[in-house]
C-alpha cells in the first residue's frame, strides 16, 4: 500500500508575547492508503497538533518550523496557498472532532448543515444536496433519515450528534478522515457503535482514517498502525500487532497495563512511572474486609423532577426509581451505568444537594433526608463526596491551602488557621502532592493532580463514608490508575465506606464488592463482581461488558 | 526547606495588592486614582481650590501662557463700565438728600475689590473665575457623584442580582417584577420623579447638600443593568461542582453566594462598574443641564461643560479644555484601573 500523507520532522511551538514553547518534537509519521493510523498519547502529548498541522488548523500563535514537511500525495501542505487548503479541507481531508455539540451550529437544522458541505464543493441544487444529505444520513445510521433532516441539534442524543458530524465529514468522499477523540464525550455502548461505524465506512469508501485517542485499549480494536507519542515526541510506532505484543518502549507497555483488567485484581494497579523506572513488580490480589455492619443504609430511594407542560398542566419524570444499597466500613459499593442513568442523582440525594422524593438514607441509624440544613452540617463531616470533573469542582479563584482549610474551619477541626494549614499540608502530602502546592491555584495543576487535592478537600473533615461520582472519568487512562491506587490506598488505611459511581464497568469491577448496574434510574442488575462478569443476566449488563474495549483482543476480524 | 515549609497561602488582598504592583500600567492609574483622590480631600478640606467662586480676573481672562492675546470682551465691558455716566436725576428723586450721607458712608468704607489680574494660569470664565480652581473644585463633585453612585447602583445590583440568581423561584420572581417595574418606566421620567421626591417631599430635609440627592437618584435608577448581568452569572455558577462542593462540605448559603461565587464573577461586576461610573459623570452633566443636578452654588465637570458651550463661540476654549483634560485623565485612569484589578484577580493571568 502507497502512503498518503507523510508528516516528517513536524515541529510545532506556540509563540507568546514573551516566551515561545516547542509542544511538538520533530514528529515523523505515515498514513497509509485505505488504513487506519491511530496516534495515542495523554492530554498535552502533542498528538491532536500533529494531526492538526496536516489540515493546518492550528491556533493563530502555533509557529510550525521551517523544516517541518507534510506531503499529501506528492504536495508540500505547509506551503500550499490558502485557497488550495480550502480546496482540500472537507473535499479531500475532512475531520471529525471531540465534542459533537459544540461542533454543530445550535441554530440551523442538522439537514441544512450537512447539505451545506455537500454543495460547498458541488454544483447541486438545494433539493439535491438535502437528497444527498438523506443518503448520508442513512449511511451512517440515523434512523428515519428523511425527518431528522429537520432537527436541530439539540433534538439528537450525543451519538446521534457525532453521527451527523461523521455524515459531513464523509460527504465528499473524503482520502483522509482524521478523527480527534470522538467517542470520547460518549457513553459507552454509544462509543462502540460509533467506532464500528467509522470502521465500517473506511472500508466501504476505501479511506484513510487518522484516529486519534488518549486509550491504546480502544486504539487496538480499529488500528492497523498506531502511534505512541508522550511529552510532543514519538516513543514508538509501527504496526498494531506488534504494539501490543511485543511493545519495544517502556511508556508502551505502561499504557497496555495501566488499565485494569477483567481477569485480575491485584492490589495495586501499575502506573507509567513503575514503568519508566523498570519493570513493576507484580503485586498481591486485592483482599477485602469481610462484610460488616453497614454505615450507610439507602432504601427506596426515588426522585422525580416535575416538568411543566402547560400553565397548569406538569407532568413528573422519575429520574431514580426504588434504588437501595448498603454499604460497610472499609469496603466499596460500586454503580454503573450510563449518563443519564440516575446514578449521579443518587449521590447527590444521599450527600442531601438534592432532595430525594422518596425513600431514605440511613448513616449509622439516623435518617439524613429528612433532617434541617443546620442539623445536617453536623453530618457532612462525616459524608463527603469527590466529583466527576476536577476541573470543574475546584474554586479556580481559591489558592489550594485556602481551599483545603475552608471544610476544617466550618467544622472547627484546628485551633486557629496555622494549625489548619499544617493538618492541610499533611493532607497534600497523604495524597501526594508536594507541600508547596498550597499557596498554588487550581489551574497550575494537571487533571490526575486537581482529583489529588479535591480527594484531600474530602478528607479534610476525616469523614467516614465517601461518595466518589465517576473519580476517574475526566481523566486520561494513563493517570486513571494512580487516582485509583490511592483511594484504595486511604480505604484501607483510613477504613473509609466507598460508594463508587462509574460508567466504566472495568474500573468498578477493580473497585467495589458489591457492583450495582443502574438504567433510566432502576437498578436491574445486582451482585458480585466476579458474578457480574461471569454471568451478566440482564441484557443490559451484557451490552456494558461488550463496550469495554479489549485492545487487539477484541477486534472483531 | 524550612523556609518553603512555612509558607502559609496568602491573603487574597496581599495577593491582590502585590500582583497590581507587578501590573505597572496598573500601578500607574491607581497612582492617578488615589492622587484625584487626595485632590478631592484637600478640595473638600478647603486646603485647594477655596476661592474657586471668587472674580480674580477680568471676565474671559487669557491663559497665563497667551497673555498677549486681545481680549476683546474684558475691554468692552471695561469700556462700557466708564461710559455708563448716569443721568442727573436730582430733581426727581425723592432720595436725594441722602446721597450726601451716602457718598460718605462709602467714603468710610474699604473698597474690597482687589485688582483683577489681566491673565490667569489656565484663564478665566465669563465671571473672572480661575477656571483652574473651578477644575479641581468640579472634581470633588462630579467623582463623588459619578464613583458614590456607581458604586451605590453596583452594591445594589450585586445584591439583588445575587439573590435571585441564587436562589431562584420565588426570589427571582419577585425581583423579576421590581426589575420589570424600574426598567419600564423611561429613565428620564424617573429620574424627575425621584427628583421630586427627595428635594420637596418628606425626606427632603435629610438631604442638606444637593450632591446626595443626585447620587441617590443614580443609583436607585442605574442598578438594573448590573443586576441583570450578576443574576445571569449566579444562575450559570450556582449549580457548578465548585459551589456544590462547597455546600457539601458545609459552607452556608450566604458563604457560597459572596466567598465562593462572588470572586468568580467579579470581572463582570468590575467592569460594569467603570461603565457606570462613566455614564454616571455624563448623566450628571445632563441633570445639572436641566436643573437636577448640582445646586448653582456649585460646581461640576458638568456645569463647566454647559458654560464652554457658549464660550466655545467667541473662541474662549480654555473653560472646555480644563474639564476635559481633567476628566479624560480621570476615566482613563478609572477604567484601566478597574481591568488591572480583574486581571489581577484572576490567578490564571498571573
Amino acid at each position: 500500500m502507497s502512503t498518503l500523507v507523510s508528516v516528517r520532522d513536524l515541529t510545532v511551538s506556540f509563540v507568546t508575547r514573551r516566551t515561545s514553547l516547542e509542544v511538538v518534537h520533530g514528529v515523523s509519521f505515515e498514513v497509509r492508503e485505505d488504513a487506519t493510523l491511530a496516534i495515542v498519547g495523554e492530554s498535552g502529548s502533542g498528538k491532536t497538533v500533529s494531526a492538526m498541522s496536516i489540515l493546518r488548523l492550528l491556533p493563530e500563535n502555533a509557529v510550525v518550523s521551517a523544516a517541518s514537511r507534510i506531503e499529501y500525495a506528492g504536495e508540500n501542505l505547509l506551503t500550499a496557498g490558502s485557497a488550495r487548503m480550502r480546496a482540500l479541507r472537507g473535499r479531500e481531508i475532512s475531520a471529525v472532532f471531540q465534542e459533537p455539540m459544540s461542533s454543530l451550529n445550535p441554530v440551523l437544522t442538522v439537514g441544512e448543515q450537512v447539505a451545506e458541505v455537500v454543495s460547498l464543493h458541488r454544483r447541486l441544487s438545494a433539493r439535491q444536496a438535502l437528497e444527498r444529505a438523506a443518503e448520508l444520513f442513512a449511511e451512517v445510521g440515523i434512523p428515519e433519515p428523511r425527518a431528522r433532516l429537520r432537527s436541530y441539534p439539540h433534538e439528537l442524543s450525543g451519538g446521534q450528534q457525532q453521527r451527523v458530524m461523521i455524515a459531513m465529514a464523509i460527504a465528499n468522499e473524503p482520502k483522509l478522515l482524521i478523527a480527534d477523540e470522538p467517542t470520547t464525550a460518549l457513553d459507552v455502548t454509544v462509543q462502540r457503535q460509533v467506532l464500528e461505524l467509522i470502521a465500517r465506512l473506511r472500508s466501504r469508501h476505501r479511506m484513510s482514517v487518522l484516529f486519534i485517542s488518549h486509550d491504546l485499549g480502544l486504539v487496538g480494536e480499529i488500528a492497523d498502525d498506531v502511534v505512541v507519542m508522550r511529552e510532543g515526541i514519538v516513543r514508538e510506532s509501527g504496526p498494531v500487532e506488534r504494539i501490543f505484543h511485543a511493545p519495544q518502549d517502556p511508556y508502551t507497555r505502561a499504557l497496555l497495563a495501566c488499565r485494569p483488567r477483567l481477569d485480575a485484581r491485584p492490589r495495586r494497579l501499575p502506573v507509567i512511572d513503575d514503568f519508566m523506572r523498570g519493570t513493576p513488580a507484580p503485586s498481591a490480589p486485592l483482599e477485602r474486609p469481610p462484610d460488616g455492619a453497614p454505615v450507610v443504609q439507602a432504601k427506596g430511594l426515588r426522585k422525580e423532577f416535575r416538568l411543566r407542560t402547560g400553565l397548569f398542566a406538569s407532568r413528573a419524570l422519575v429520574a431514580v426509581k426504588d434504588v437501595s444499597f448498603d454499604v460497610a466500613r472499609g469496603r466499596t459499593v460500586g454503580l454503573v451505568g450510563e449518563s443519564g442513568s440516575g446514578k449521579t442523582t443518587v449521590a447527590m440525594m444521599v450527600m442531601r444537594l438534592i432532595e430525594a422524593s422518596g425513600g431514605e438514607a440511613r448513616l449509622e441509624g439516623t435518617e439524613l433526608l429528612g433532617l434541617t440544613a443546620a442539623q445536617m452540617l453536623a453530618f457532612r463531616r462525616r459524608i463527603q463526596i469527590v466529583f466527576q470533573n476536577p476541573y470543574a469542582s475546584l474554586n479556580p479563584r481559591r489558592s489550594i491551602g485556602r481551599t483545603l482549610a475552608e471544610p476544617m474551619r466550618i467544622h472547627g477541626l484546628g485551633a486557629n488557621q496555622s494549625e489548619r494549614y499544617e493538618r492541610a499540608r499533611k493532607l497534600l502530602e497523604r495524597v501526594g502532592l508536594p507541600r508547596e502546592a498550597m499557596e498554588r491555584y487550581p489551574h497550575e495543576f494537571s487533571g490526575g493532580q486537581r482529583q489529588r487535592i479535591a480527594i484531600a478537600r474530602a478528607l479534610a473533615v476525616e469523614p467516614e463514608v465517601l461518595i466518589c461520582d465517576e473519580p476517574v472519568s475526566a481523566l486520561d487512562v494513563s493517570v486513571q490508575a494512580t487516582v485509583l491506587n490511592l483511594l484504595l490506598d486511604l480505604q484501607e488505611s483510613l477504613g473509609l465506606a466507598y460508594l463508587f459511581i462509574s460508567h466504566d464497568l472495568a474500573v468498578v469491577k477493580y473497585m467495589a464488592d458489591e457492583v450495582l448496574v443502574m438504567r433510566s434510574g432502576e437498578v436491574v442488575e445486582r451482585g458480585t463482581p466476579e458474578a457480574i462478569f461471569r454471568s451478566p443476566q440482564h441484557e443490559y449488563t451484557r451490552k456494558l461488558l461488550d463496550a469495554i474495549p479489549r485492545g487487539i483482543e477484541g477486534r472483531h476480524h | 526547606m524550612a523556609a518553603v515549609l512555612e509558607v502559609t497561602p496568602e491573603n487574597a488582598w496581599t495577593a491582590l495588592w502585590r500582583r497590581l504592583q507587578q501590573d505597572r500600567v496598573g500601578a500607574l492609574c491607581l497612582g492617578i486614582v488615589v492622587a484625584y483622590l487626595v485632590m478631592i480631600l484637600f478640595a473638600a478640606a478647603g486646603w485647594l481650590a477655596r476661592g474657586w467662586s471668587e472674580e480674580v480676573g477680568v471676565p474671559y481672562a487669557n491663559p497665563g501662557f497667551l497673555g498677549d492675546r486681545p481680549n476683546l470682551e474684558a475691554a468692552l465691558q471695561k469700556g462700557s463700565q466708564h461710559k455708563g455716566v448716569a443721568p442727573d436725576l436730582r430733581n426727581v428723586d425723592p432720595l436725594a438728600p441722602k446721597y450726601e450721607e451716602w457718598a460718605k458712608r462709602t467714603g468710610e468704607l474699604k473698597g474690597t475689590e482687589a485688582e483683577r489680574s489681566l491673565t490667569l494660569p489656565w484663564g478665566g470664565d465669563r465671571w473672572g473665575r480661575d477656571v483652574l480652581d473651578k477644575a479641581i473644585k468640579g472634581s470633588q463633585v462630579s467623582i463623588a457623584v459619578g464613583v458614590v453612585a456607581a458604586l451605590c447602583a453596583t452594591l445594589i445590583g450585586t445584591l439583588l442580582g445575587a439573590l435571585a440568581g441564587f436562589y431562584g423561584r420565588w426570589v427571582n420572581d419577585g425581583l423579576e417584577w421590581l426589575y420589570n417595574v424600574f426598567t419600564s418606566i423611561p429613565s428620564i421620567l424617573l429620574i424627575f420623579s425621584l427628583a421630586a421626591v427627595l428635594r420637596t417631599g418628606a425626606f427632603a430635609h435629610l438631604f442638606a447638600s444637593g450632591i446626595w440627592t443626585v447620587v441617590i437618584i443614580l443609583a436607585f435608577t442605574g442598578w438594573t443593568g448590573m443586576y441583570r448581568l450578576v443574576r445571569a452569572e449566579y444562575m450559570k455558577h450556582r449549580s457548578r461542582e465548585y459551589v456544590l462542593a462547597a455546600q457539601a462540605i458545609g459552607a452556608s448559603a450566604a458563604s457560597r453566594m459572596f466567598v465562593h461565587i462572588l470572586p468568580n464573577v467579579s470581572h463582570v461586576i468590575l467592569v460594569q462598574l467603570s461603565l457606570l461610573v462613566v455614564a454616571f459623570i455624563k448623566v450628571e452633566v445632563i441633570l445639572s443641564f436641566l436643573g437636577l443636578g448640582v445646586p448653582v452654588d456649585m460646581v461640576s465637570w458638568g456645569t463647566m461643560l454647559s458654560e464652554a458651550q457658549t464660550e466655545l463661540v467667541i473662541g474662549k476654549w480654555w473653560q472646555l479644555a480644563a474639564a476635559s483634560v481633567f476628566m479624560a485623565i480621570f476615566l482613563t485612569a478609572f477604567s484601566m484601573l478597574t481591568d488591572s484589578l480583574r486581571d489581577a484577580l484572576d490567578p490564571k493571568l498571573r
